[in-house]
């Protein structure tokens, strides 16, 4: 289990580098994911969360530091068989089905792209009851197979998207806010059924999303991002009782309950980046607080959130 | 308390359990319709295109199978029958179409006058040339350019604006440039001087109608190619390793196809009257050749005294004109229902 299938090592993303409209979306960034677990990823909108996940998958080509699959690093110029391969193992799920599937390709041929991109199946019949076996993995019927994206609805689509994933047999999935453009009572299905394909297939999820209690529900570790910086890192269940870093503290002080008595006593903490008042000399870096708790914090608040603990 | 006594008589026994079979409520009653069939069923109802495209490929079947039909060539001369009016075999009774004509104020039968046997069903021009035969021909030749040039347009433009617009950057930069020097000229400059070194003809209009022509399309094809790129289809592409042309066949170009097809059917009409133009200001086709322009530039210089001269082609020319823009219109609205106004 403390395998790590991906390592992220000082990754760096930068838009339009050395201009006056530079962005910085991911600002040297570091952490692991184990086989078999999934890693929540959560942050405010515009945080860097989803380019993170696209970086990952090479979308977009980094500006600095590793991604390790495996021990073999992603961004490394590749034969294209190495190429190939990479593709099979990292999938993604993406955030809006309305965006995610070719409104002039049938299901069939959407799923079975990557069937026919690997040379996965031969023939017609093979290629259209593999098509099916995934269509049913997901929950959905052998005739919709025939048809076309708009005539489903957004739950459905999704996991027809999760199925064009599943379809290279993938080890690990990155899903980029899966479920934020749905409604509430379809998350439900789509979690349970990501959760399920875990289980049954030992998938490794980067679980990108701002719905704090959907990834509570679904992560074993989470890790909380903030301006293109990872803030604060621990196992879930530690991170929402024991929440170290102000801006988590403030994130979690903004989950709503549906609970009135608890709703009307409520305190949410704003979160003052300034508040930290880092000294030009003091280095703010990412420190193992706790077993498993990593912080970013200078070294007089690492020795203020030891002292706390104790 | 009727209710309350009745309420108290139902047993469990009457109630019967109903489960959702979840298999049923994913099942969708509709039948599947591909785009191409839903754009038809839109298009259908669409009256004003359809009578259009009934017109518009009448037009087509008389320009090719009516310079032959009466028998007279376009190009023969015969001056003995010069300044015909129309003349029509079983309409003549109605007093349209009689060959009728005025002569020195008075109405008189040209025909009988000039001791002509033969019927010229549009009339014949100063030269004695058949009018009907050679409306067609013209009709022929305007609509070859159109076709010719609007298909050009569509290649060049896609290609030019697919490139720039999917690989981006410099490249994007350096031709977007050249567009917008080429925009800055004045079309007619270009093809006039386009002219001047060519041989008057039928290539030379479509290669001046073309030289400029395809960057309307190049733009709407770069936009909608910035447009689809970063969709989120594209990206799921790519992450399971498609190569750029797959991704721009199975990807791009279906998704763009209508619009691309609604901007020709627009730079049809356009390539007619450009044509018809150039011809009419002097720099298009040179006789005998016939065109739509050039056929008008001949009636219009005897507009007063031979009005059919100049009446044919231009019904000819404006029919044409308003049925590929009704088709075109007709398109947009099945093809691309977000860009209605």
């Amino acid at each position: 289990m403390s395998e790590n299938l991906i390592e992220v090592r000082n990754l760096k993303q930068y838009f339009n580098a050395g201009k006056s409209t530079e962005v910085r979306a991911i600002d040297d960034i570091s952490f692991a994911i184990k086989r078999g677990e999934t890693f929540g990823l959560v942050g405010e909108s515009g945080c860097g969360k989803s380019t993170t996940g696209r970086t990952m998958i090479r979308l977009y080509d980094a500006t600095a530091g590793q991604v390790l699959y495996n021990g073999v690093d992603v961004h490394a110029p590749k034969s294209k068989k190495e190429n190939h391969a990479l593709n099979r193992k990292m999938q993604m799920i993406f955030q809006d089905p309305y965006a995610s599937l070719n409104p002039r390709m049938k299901v069939l041929d959407i799923i079975a792209e990557g069937l026919d991109i690997h040379g996965l199946v031969k023939g017609k019949t093979e290629r259209k009851q593999r098509v099916i076996d995934l269509l049913e993995t997901v929950g959905l019927n052998r005739e919709h197979a025939e048809r076309y994206p708009h005539e489903f609805s957004g739950g459905q689509r999704q996991r027809i998207g999760i199925a064009r994933a599943l379809a290279v047999d993938p080890e690990f999935i990155i899903a980029d806010e899966p479920i934020s453009a749905l409604d509430v009572s379809i998350q439900a299905q789509v979690v349970n059924l990501l959760k399920e394909l875990q289980e049954e297939k030992g998938l490794t999820y980067l679980f990108i999303a701002h719905d704090l209690s959907m990834v509570k529900y679904i992560s074993d570790r989470i890790g909380v991002m903030y301006f293109g910086k990872l803030v604060e890192m621990a196992p879930a269940d530690e991170l929402y009782r024991n929440p170290m870093h102000a801006y988590t503290k403030s994130l979690l002080s903004a989950i709503p309950l549906p609970d009135p008595i608890y709703e009307r006593s409520r305190v949410r903490h704003p979160y003052n980046p300034k508040d930290h008042q880092y000294g030009s000399d003091e280095k703010v870096e990412f420190r193992e607080v706790a077993p498993e708790h990593f912080v970013l914090c200078s070294e007089k608040e690492f020795a203020e959130m030891q002292a706390a603990r104790v | 308390m009727r209710n309350e006594n009745e309420q108290e008589k139902l047993t469990p026994e009457d109630f019967e359990r109903v489960t959702i079979d979840a298999h049923h409520s994913e099942r969708i009653e509709k039948p599947s319709l591909s785009f191409w069939q839903d754009a038809w069923l839109g298009l259908r109802k669409n009256k004003a295109a359809i009578v259009s495209m009934v017109v518009l490929l009448l037009v087509i079947l008389m320009a090719l199978i009516g310079p032959h039909l009466n028998g007279h060539a376009g190009d023969t001369q015969n001056l003995r029958h010069a300044n015909l009016p129309p003349k029509i075999p079983g309409i003549e009774a109605t007093g349209f179409f009689d060959g009728d004509g005025k002569l020195a104020g008075k109405k008189v039968d040209l025909y009988e006058m000039k001791k002509v046997d033969e019927y010229y069903w549009f009339g014949t021009d100063g030269l004695g040339r058949d009018l009907f035969t050679r409306l067609w021909e013209g009709t022929r030749v305007s609509l070859f350019i159109a076709f010719v040039a609007a298909a050009i347009d569509m290649v060049i433009g896609v290609a030019y604006g697919g490139i720039s617009g999917y690989f981006g950057g410099r490249t994007d930069d350096i031709m977007q440039r050249i567009v917008e020097i080429l925009i800055g000229i004045p079309t007619l400059i270009v093809v006039i001087l386009m002219i001047m070194i060519m041989d008057p003809g039928i290539t030379a209009i479509i290669v001046a109608i073309t030289i400029t022509g395809w960057i309307g399309m190049s733009r709407i094809v770069r936009a909608q190619t910035l447009k689809y790129k970063s969709q989120e289809f594209v990206l799921a592409s790519r992450t399971l390793g498609a190569k750029d042309g797959k991704i721009i066949t199975k990807h791009l170009l279906p998704n763009m196809l209508g619009i691309i097809i609604i901007n020709t059917m627009f730079t049809i009409p356009n390539a007619i009257f450009f044509e018809a133009f150039l011809s009419f200001i002097g720099i298009g086709l040179q006789p005998p050749a016939a065109s739509l322009g050039t056929l008008i530039n001949d009636g219009y210089k005897v507009m007063e005294n031979q009005p059919y001269v100049l009446l044919f082609p231009a019904i000819v020319i404006s029919v044409l004109m308003i049925a590929f823009n009704l088709i075109g219109d007709g398109l947009r609205d099945a093809l691309d229902p977000k860009m209605k106004d």
